[in-house]
């Protein structure tokens, strides 16, 4: 979507509200986006990297048993849980890593929530030779261990963070922190379509080749250019705004992105942020915010670190604003039902993320005939959740008892 | 002329920069920190910085953080804030900037705030994640309609356009960032620091304060002689941390000894 008006402004979305210290690094990081972006060398090294080194492109799969399960729509999940790393992140982070590299930046931090980000970076960081510090509020880093130990044997840093909710806010109050000091040697890979401009559009356009790649899969395999509809869960948004941007463009093609219900809609109990915010600035963008009264951020809650956060990509506010997108919610225990029916039915473990959409799939499907097409971003794999889904089917267990 | 203007005059007048003392709003409770401003004035601050609490304050340290995060346990709103400054203008002349990030402002309505803050006694406003770029829709003209004086940094990083953009909106004073990175006090101050600040005189016409970092009275001589205001904040904060409530007295020495090398005046450019 073009961006229009004011210089990094989706409709009312978007800006660049952040301490003058770092005004000018962000122009500067614009306009080297805006160069190198454009220039072929460096479009065909990424593309390279993401062929021969990430795995692109990622599968196509059409999952017949969960289909007929649900007995309606045919659905196919675009398997980013197969790119290297294990989720959709590592696109973007290649992509910054790269760009890093030719600003000169010799360092690069990165926050993490789910520690997918985390992983990508530390592994683009591993694979450049730069310093890497990822900063992981300490409730993730224990609700996502073996991510944590992943980004340690990668080479980088990672900087538990013991503020306020101790999850991915924290972690990006910590990064920025760390940036706005050492911004002239080193590069901030921020980890979805969120923060200041350049942030949303340049990480949505690092994505937007999941979309793409899905247009082309979807023709061969299902006989039709684009699906009925389009899923995908939205934390800061990345994945989503990575699957839609090709369909943007197709009004025939309803676009869903699916929040975190959590456990229950009261401030502080979800991150469903469409449904308990309002409009207001949160780490350097204007957008909805789980926020009180009086304007301070509003606790989270999400049975998956990658979704609980309080604020949603500013290009989202926007589609919704246009009506481009419809934005609902899962529940924990919704997603974690979508997570073992996934596993039963097709052998694939997602990640809880993912398992929003893959929730939302199985609400729908039923209602529609077979001769539907559901398109699911499968943004990620559940491996580093196994310790989170134990715990919920252990305590739900209890609580039957 | 606006009480920031006064207040710059006064200290030029008297050929010394002026001192700026910071607290945050609230910590450890609104009515203690009505007792530490009557310290921060027996002391001799020329301008008052008064934080205003928020959960996320990305360009604070650890101690600054420590600071919102004790005010917003007693409970202090933005609104609680502006009543504050409302009873320090009962007993203090003092001109009063607030130091607050944007989405309690905007919380309220930004309209609203500056009625409100006006009404309070407010001088002045400086909101660390709202630029010029982002302010100057609506934020500098609401705050100009209500006779307040909208405040920007400056940091080693701005460029010469973004000087002249900062120049060009903002009132009272501008806020030099001494260097790049969050509040809290430094060891040693950036050498390129009386360059950095030539650099901004030749592009900003407003008094210069400069801050950040800065926590001894040899920081404060060294950059009083080259500065229009010295700003101390963290290293103040740490005694409120420390002393809670009964911070009065410490606060009202160290400001005093803080701001002694400014008195002994002896100016300058
Ligand atoms: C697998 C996976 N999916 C989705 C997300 C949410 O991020 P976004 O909304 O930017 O795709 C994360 C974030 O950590 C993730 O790890």
């Amino acid at each position: 979507m073009a961006e229009r008006g004011k210089q990094g402004y989706f409709g009312d979305f978007g800006g660049t509200f952040v301490p003058e210290t770092l005004m000018a690094p962000l122009a500067e990081l614009a306009r080297a986006y805006d160069k190198l972006s454009r220039r072929r060398a460096f479009r065909r090294e990424l593309d390279d990297l993401l062929a021969h080194y990430a795995g692109r492109p990622t599968p196509l799969y059409h999952a017949r048993r969960l289909s007929d399960r649900l007995g309606g729509a045919r659905i196919f999940l675009k398997r980013e849980d197969l790119l290297h790393t294990g989720a959709h992140k590592l696109n973007n982070a290649l992509g910054q890593a790269l760009l890093a590299r030719e600003m000169g930046k010799e360092r690069i931090i990165a926050e993490t929530g789910a520690g997918q980000h985390g992983v990508a970076t530390a592994t683009a960081a591993a694979l450049f030779g730069q310093r890497c510090t990822v900063y992981m509020g300490e409730e993730d880093m224990r609700r996502q261990r073996p991510n944590v130990d992943r980004m340690r044997l990668l080479g980088a840093e990672v900087a538990g963070v013991d503020g306020g909710s101790r999850t991915l806010k924290d972690a990006i109050n910590e990064a920025l922190r760390d940036w706005v000091t050492n911004v002239r040697d080193t590069h901030y890979v921020l980890g979805s379509v969120l923060g200041p401009e350049p942030y949303p559009r340049m990480v949505r356009d690092f994505h937007e080749v999941i979309g793409r790649e899905a247009a082309l899969q979807l023709a061969k395999q299902a006989g039709r250019r684009a699906p009925d509809l389009a899923i995908a869960c939205v934390g800061g948004g990345s994945n989503a705004l990575g699957l839609f941007t090709a369909f943007l463009g197709r009004p025939e093609v309803r676009l869903i992105g699916v929040e975190a219900g959590g456990r229950g809609a009261g401030l502080g109990d979800h991150a469903a942020r469409f449904r308990g915010g309002r409009i207001g600035v949160l780490h350097g963008t204007r957008t909805w915010l789980l926020q009180d009264g009086d304007g301070q951020i509003a606790p989270t809650h999400s049975v998956s670190a990658g979704l609980d956060y309080p604020a949603v990509g500013p290009e989202h506010a926007h589609l919704r604003d246009i009506g481009r997108v419809e934005y609902t919610v899962a529940t924990d225990a919704e997603a974690v039902a979508a997570f073992h029916t996934l596993a039963e039915t097709e052998g694939i473990l997602p990640a809880l993320e993912s398992a929003h959409a893959v929730a939302e799939a199985c609400r729908r499907a039923p209602a529609l005939s077979a001769s539907r097409v559901i398109l699911v971003n499968l943004s990620g794999r559940g491996d580093k959740d196994l310790e989170s889904v134990r715990a919920w089917d252990l305590a739900a267990a209890e609580s039957e008892r | 002329m606006s009480g920031l203007d006064d207040a710059f005059a006064a200290c030029k007048a008297a050929r010394r920069a002026a001192f700026i003392p910071f607290l945050m709003a609230g910590d450890p409770s609104p009515a203690a920190t009505l007792d530490l401003i009557g310290a921060l004035v027996a002391g001799g601050a020329d301008v008052l910085e008064l934080g205003v609490p928020f959960s996320d304050p990305i360009a604070d340290g650890p101690v600054n953080q420590r600071a919102a995060a004790r005010a917003l346990a007693s409970g202090t709103t933005l609104a609680a804030v502006l009543d504050l400054v409302a009873r320090t203008r009962l007993r203090h002349e003092v001109p009063v900037v607030l130091f607050t990030y944007f989405n309690p402002v905007l919380a309220m309505g930004v309209a609203e705030f500056a009625t409100r803050a006006s009404e309070s006694g407010v001088d002045g406003v400086l909101c660390l994640d709202l630029p010029p770029e982002e302010a100057a829709s609506g934020f500098a003209g609401a705050l100009g309609d209500a006779g307040l004086d909208p405040v920007f940094l400056l940091a080693p990083t701005s460029t010469a356009a973004r000087m002249k953009a900062v120049g060009k909106l903002a009132r009272g004073f501008v806020y030099y960032v001494s260097r790049t990175g969050v509040t809290g006090a430094r060891e040693t101050l950036a050498p390129e620091l009386a360059r950095e600040l030539a650099a901004v005189r030749r592009r900003v016409r407003h008094p210069l304060a400069v801050g950040f970092g800065i926590s001894t009275p040899e920081q404060v001589a060294r950059v009083g002689a080259l500065a229009d205001g010295v700003v101390v904040g963290s290293a103040l904060v740490r005694l409120v941390e420390e002393h809670g409530a009964g911070a009065a007295g410490p606060l009202a020495a160290e400001v005093r000894r803080l701001s002694a090398p400014l008195r002994r005046g002896r100016k300058r450019r």
